[in-house]
């Protein structure tokens, strides 16, 4: 049996996902550098480390996730060190550590949500994309398919509640869903490119 | 001014004002500049930057305006508490990472009319005289934040941002900040560290303003978007104006999001006090769904104190007397609702019917705050787990009597006891909840369940402490 | 009161630019912009912290130190403040307590420790960190000197509350070479994350992970390897933190610890050695905001290891004829067979290469034995390194400037002595507390060929064997005495342990053998302790004037203006100016 990594070396092992077929892995490019560069511009002079958060969220556009590699370029372009960046990384739900798969929902189960029917469409579409909902935890609070084309994640209030149940498909809202609309939805989205 | 058409089923009720949701959902309106510039947009500016900036401040502070991120700090004092004499930069900083359950308002601002916010910033940023200013902008709002960028550089294009805006000598850059889906960036200190690029830990008070000590260590202002667009409005209508409609302690308009158990949910503008709770349900939204009556309503976003709809509370008549009343009664306004023990925060109406089991409530709101807290300071961190997993024993059925006291108990241990007003938030709707529902949470319990061990490793341990003869 | 206008305490206490605070119904006066949790201790009311130290930022995350606070009542406009009896107005108190770690004092506030407000809130507290705390004291090292056990016995409950799941997080993790970690068992305070930034400079160890699952961590890769790590083993109030040294070895309460200083470099750290039987277990610092703030490097820390080894020599050593070993002799005949052998050197062939790591009291009878014996040749080792840039002087000798000031001498004439011992002029050598081989250069072939070597020494070495006379000295932590360090400040050792063995302290064996060679009319040569002689020395060196064993106390005295100083020292200073 493999050994597991202990909490240290966890920090930047490697945890492999279906989805990684849809992103390109990280590289360092004169072109991410070139960008990178201009957003640490925005900030004032020396506060280089303002910009690890828009750092953190360019890779993870183009990424997928943030992996270790990532984690030690962003510190070195923000003049700080890995474990500050990780302490960000591992901070935000909004930043992944494992690769999503093509089309990551996001399903609010937040008391509106939860009141207009949140928690069961998520069962409901954890079912229909073939993920076993005990897969998500607070440790892994992201289950992917195993064809990588699905995700899900359960998240806390997406600022819709008079609308709800909401979901968000990588950057689209949708709001007051019911299982026709999501059926309709993922048939959508599984013929997209 | 022609007449203003809004999509199927998003018009306003006749008992609304429509100020700073004017154009949301408005057929034929899109966020660009040019469909805010025919619409009367940047006009305010264009006055506001011929005047001096402690005259807009005085302005805001004759406005009686107050803050709607949900603590209601009048803005125009807030932005006095800058440092006189203060040599370094100022920073004003634009809270747009609205994360409190229930509230849902800013979201359309910056989705639908982001030049709206972008010109109250301008004028609130010229007020303070400061020349950096920051949208920081939650995560979930990857559209928003596309949507702002064309704004934020369409208006460097009309001059309103940039160089010696309008000719008036004043420089401007604002500059958009993407959070990564903390609620307790919403928190001022916290925003202001997670934009410093640490881990969005809200600072230690004092100092108790970032006005002193903020972004950078230089005095940084912290607006909500909603308050941002109010400050726009006190401008157009000058500052007496503004005061006079509604009420008089929290004067201009309000912007309600309801969720929950309505029949029509959603969000409304109202002048502040004009209607009541009851007025709002009923009317508004049309009353509860067929069959079903009120049970609770959470009338300020999920920190608010739960209120039940049978609450008898005490209201005072004009000549000072004593009158029984329901939550129905109270005024919408800022300060009515937090007489009665609640708030009305920022303005998310959460309300449950008589279909809800409120432990189940709870668990949920547990599992919220449990899952955002930071982790910072001890009671906060270590309380809310504590809290979820009671909660979710008594939903199981799995808890005794007194775990519905340890409950309260653990919830009250945190409150008042954390470095910011998260601890307050997360113990709020646990001790409003098991206080006004106590029963509800009884009747789940079973006293023999305090004899079960409520963990594996107990479980695990018991066998070796039961003798088998 | 009386009609004539008296000064009101407010005022009085402005006049100091001071302020009036009342502790638990105690009035006193305290600095502008003192901490609430400095103040309460410095007048003996007992603040508990974990996180806030005094050295570091303000986290103000734990919540221990909570305390009830009070002001006078907010004054209607227009209305002047009314004022007691006794001067004083009327406090408010407020009804939720407040960290006393990052507030300050104001005038005519109030604070209790005591009251139900304070000690309910330090209760909840405290609950709340033992909630998924591993409770596994049996078998944690910093059990009998951690705070959490402290203040559970002062604000625990009896009862356990607490019987959900507890979170699991990593244990025993290796996160450098010389510290392991436990977060399970961390209170989060952050102390050690905050050291290694501000005080060290290197961002090595963070928190992860958010709410409940926050742990403190270094990245995989980057270890906690700086020369500073074990400082967060003290820093850390739980045993989270735990020396990879220390561990398991033995349980605190069986320790005595000595205050003394660090002999390792001319810094003089200032330090506590921990001991039990003749046995030394650790060494930790000691604070002392002039020489080494709270802080010493790790390898001065962990360079105890030669008190107890067995290269120790434990009897005085003599070599009775030419071609012979070394065998172990009695003190009074060997030394009276040295001193008679010193006699009969030629003094103008005769050498004495003493130690600066000697103490002040040995330097002053060693340098009434190189006058008594009439040598020329005489002087100590230098050992100059590089500086740190932190704690560690580039002056290696813990006590050069006592050799300047006792002696005049700061080795710069002992490639004279070396030479002489290479061509043979110098026919006979004593070598106090020095090991010539290694950092004087002289070799062992070289030391053999001498007519005669009397050596002092705690350990066997090359020069030791190569003596006809070895006199079984001692380490820094057997002996009392006093040493100067770079800075000019002179400081106490003091004995830890016994000698070991028949080994005698070397202001002993120096005395003993001055009174061998000869009658001298000095008090030293009679004294029955380092105190007298400082006593002496006191009368002789302006600069030492009125020093005394007591004056210097626990914090040493500065007595000579070197100008040189220590850079964490002053990097602290003008931080806090």
């Amino acid at each position: 049996m493999k050994e597991q990594p202990d909490a240290i070396a966890a920090l930047a092992a490697t945890n492999p996902s279906p989805g990684e077929k849809f992103y390109p892995p990280f590289q360092v490019t004169p072109e991410l550098t070139k960008k990178a560069k201009e957003y640490i511009a925005m900030y004032p002079e020396g506060k280089e480390l303002s910009a690890v958060l828009p750092l953190i969220h360019m890779v993870q556009e183009k990424h997928g996730y943030i992996c270790p590699e990532s984690v030690i370029w962003i510190a070195d372009m923000c003049n700080s060190t890995p474990i500050h960046v990780q302490g960000i990384v591992s901070f935000y739900p909004g930043i992944r550590t494992s690769c999503p798969g093509k089309w990551h929902i996001r399903v609010c189960h937040t008391i509106a949500c939860a009141l207009s029917g949140g928690e069961e469409l998520l069962a409901y579409i954890c079912e229909k994309i073939g993920i076993n909902p005990q897969a998500l935890t607070n440790e892994h609070p992201i289950a992917v398919s195993s064809d990588g084309l699905w995700s899900i994640e359960a998240v806390e209030c997406l600022a819709a509640c008079g609308f709800g149940p909401n979901l968000m498909v990588n950057d689209a809202l949708y709001s007051q869903m019911d299982r026709a609309k999501v059926d309709a939805l993922i048939a959508q989205y599984s013929n997209k490119a | 001014m022609s007449e203003i058409t809004y999509k199927p089923g998003r018009a306003p009720h006749p008992r609304e004002t429509r100020r700073i949701f004017r154009n949301i959902d408005r057929v034929g309106y899109d966020p660009s500049i040019e469909c805010f510039m025919k619409d009367g947009g940047y006009e305010t500016l264009k006055k506001a930057v011929a005047m001096e900036p402690a005259a807009i401040i005085d302005e805001v502070k004759k406005s009686g305006l107050r803050g709607r991120g949900g603590a209601g700090f009048p803005t125009g004092v807030k932005w006095t508490f800058i440092p006189k004499g203060n040599t370094k930069p100022v920073y004003l900083v634009c809270n747009c990472d609205e994360s409190e359950p229930g509230t849902f308002k800013d979201r359309f601002i910056v989705h639908q009319d982001p030049h709206q916010l972008i010109e109250g910033m301008i004028i609130a940023c010229y007020a303070v005289q400061a020349h950096y200013a920051i949208i920081y902008m939650r995560e979930e709002f990857p559209e928003a934040a596309k949507i702002v960028k064309r704004a934020l550089s369409e208006a460097e294009k009309h001059h309103f941002l940039g160089k010696n805006i309008l000719g008036s000598g004043y420089d401007l850059k604002i500059i958009l900040h993407r959070g990564a889906g903390a609620y307790i960036c919403g928190e001022e200190t916290g925003l202001i560290n997670s934009i410093e690029g640490v881990r969005p830990y809200p600072r230690i008070k004092p100092p108790f303003f970032p006005a002193a000590i903020g972004l950078y260590g230089c005095p940084t202002i912290v607006n909500n978007v909603e308050s941002l667009c109010q400050v726009r409005q006190v401008l157009m209508r000058g500052g007496e104006a503004y005061a006079a409609d509604g009420a008089t302690r929290s004067p201009g308009t309000r912007i309600i999001g309801v969720s929950g158990d309505v029949q029509r949910p959603g969000y409304y503008e109202i002048i502040s006090g004009s209607i009541t709770y009851g007025e709002l349900l009923y009317d508004l939204c049309g009353g509860p769904k067929p069959g079903r009556t009120f049970k609770a309503i959470i009338p300020g976003g999920a920190s608010a104190k739960v209120m039940r709809c049978d609450e008898v509370l005490k209201g005072r008549n004009p000549d000072g007397s004593v009158r029984k009343m329901t939550i129905f009664d109270v005024p919408m306004d800022l300060d009515s609702i937090a007489q009665h023990g609640s708030m009305s925060g920022s303005g998310g109406v959460i309300v449950m019917d008589d279909s809800r089991s409120m432990p189940e409530m709870l668990r949920n709101l547990n599992r919220f705050f449990a899952w955002e807290s930071c982790g910072q300071c001890t009671p906060c961190r270590e309380g809310n787990p504590w809290m979820l997993k009671l909660s979710t024993r008594i939903c199981q059925g799995k808890a005794a009597p007194e775990d519905v006291d340890l409950l309260k108990s653990v919830a009250d241990n945190i409150c008042g006891r954390t470095v910011c007003a998260f601890g307050e938030a997360c113990a709020w709707p646990v001790q409003a909840f098991t206080t006004k529902f106590r029963d509800e949470f009884l009747a789940l319990t079973r006293p023999v369940n305090a004899m079960k061990p409520h963990n594996p490793e107990t479980a695990e341990a018991r066998k070796y402490l039961t003798r088998e003869d | 009161m009386s009609t004539e206008q008296q000064i009101l305490p407010k005022d009085a206490a402005a006049a100091e630019g001071k302020v009036n605070v009342q502790i638990n119904g105690t009035w006193y006066r305290f600095p502008k912009g003192t901490r609430i949790a400095d103040a309460c201790n410095s007048v003996g009311v007992h603040v508990p912290c974990f996180c806030y130290h005094p050295k570091l930022s303000v986290a103000g995350s734990c919540r221990m130190c909570l305390v009830e606070q009070g002001m006078p009542p907010r004054l209607a406009p227009g209305t002047t403040p009314t004022y007691n009896e006794d001067g004083y107005q009327t406090i408010q108190w407020m009804p939720r307590a407040i960290v006393a770690c990052a507030n300050t004092v104001a005038e005519n506030m109030g604070i209790r420790t005591t009251g139900t407000v304070c000690t309910e809130a330090r209760r909840a507290v405290l609950e709340f960190l033992l909630t998924n705390h591993p409770l596994d004291c049996p078998i944690c090292d910093q059990a009998g000197e951690c705070k959490l056990q402290e203040y559970t016995a002062d604000y625990g409950q009896l009862t356990h509350r607490f019987t959900e799941s507890k979170i699991k997080k990593g244990k025993n993790l290796s996160i450098g070479p010389r510290v392991n970690l436990d977060q399970e068992r961390c209170v989060l305070c952050r102390r050690c994350v905050r050291f290694m930034k501000e005080v060290v400079g290197e961002e090595v160890l963070g928190v992860v992970g958010r709410g409940a699952r926050n742990a403190i961590a270094c990245y995989p890769g980057k270890t906690l390897d700086s020369n500073y790590s074990m400082n967060v083993v003290d820093l850390c109030p739980v045993g989270a933190m735990t020396s990879k040294d220390f561990r398991f070895k033995m349980r605190v309460w069986f320790l005595k610890s000595t205050p003394t200083i660090d002999v390792n470099c001319g810094t003089g750290t200032n330090i506590n050695i921990w001991t039990r039987g003749q046995q030394v277990y650790r060494i930790t610092p000691r604070q002392n905001d002039e020489v080494n703030s709270c802080w010493m490097p790790d390898d001065h820390r962990l360079n105890y290891q030669y008190i107890n080894a067995p290269e120790r020599l434990l009897t005085p050593l003599i070599r009775t004829d030419e071609g012979t070993g070394q065998r172990p002799a009695s003190w009074e005949p060997l030394l009276r067979t040295a001193a008679e052998q010193l006699r009969r050197c030629k003094s103008s062939e005769l050498a004495i290469i003493a130690s600066a790591r000697l103490t002040n009291e040995e330097l002053y009878l060693t340098r009434h034995l190189a006058d008594l014996l009439g040598v020329k040749f005489f002087d100590i080792v230098p050992r100059m390194g590089e500086d740190d840039g932190m704690l560690i002087s580039a002056d290696r000798n813990p006590n050069t400037t006592g050799a300047k000031l006792i002696l005049g001498k700061d080795g710069s004439t002992l490639p004279d002595i070396v030479r002489g011992v290479k061509i043979g002029k110098i026919r006979s050598l004593i070598v106090l507390g020095e090991d010539v081989t290694t950092d004087a250069g002289i070799t062992a072939e070289q030391l053999h060929d001498l007519d005669y070597l009397l050596v002092m020494a705690h350990s066997e070495t090359p020069t030791t064997q190569a003596a006809d006379v070895v006199l079984a000295g001692v380490t820094f932590a057997e002996k009392y005495g006093t040493m100067i360090n770079v800075t000019g400040r002179i400081q106490r050792l003091n004995r830890a342990i016994e000698p070991l063995g028949e080994a005698r302290a070397d202001w002993d064996i120096l005395r003993a053998l001055l009174q061998e060679c000869g009658e001298i009319p000095l008090k030293a040569a009679r004294a029955t302790s380092p105190m007298e002689i400082l006593d002496e020395m006191a009368g002789q060196y302006d600069a030492l004037a009125g020093v005394s064993w007591s004056s210097i106390g626990n914090a040493g005295l500065p007595v000579v203006d070197t100008g040189v100083t220590i850079p964490l020292i002053e990097r602290e200073k003008s931080k806090k100016s």
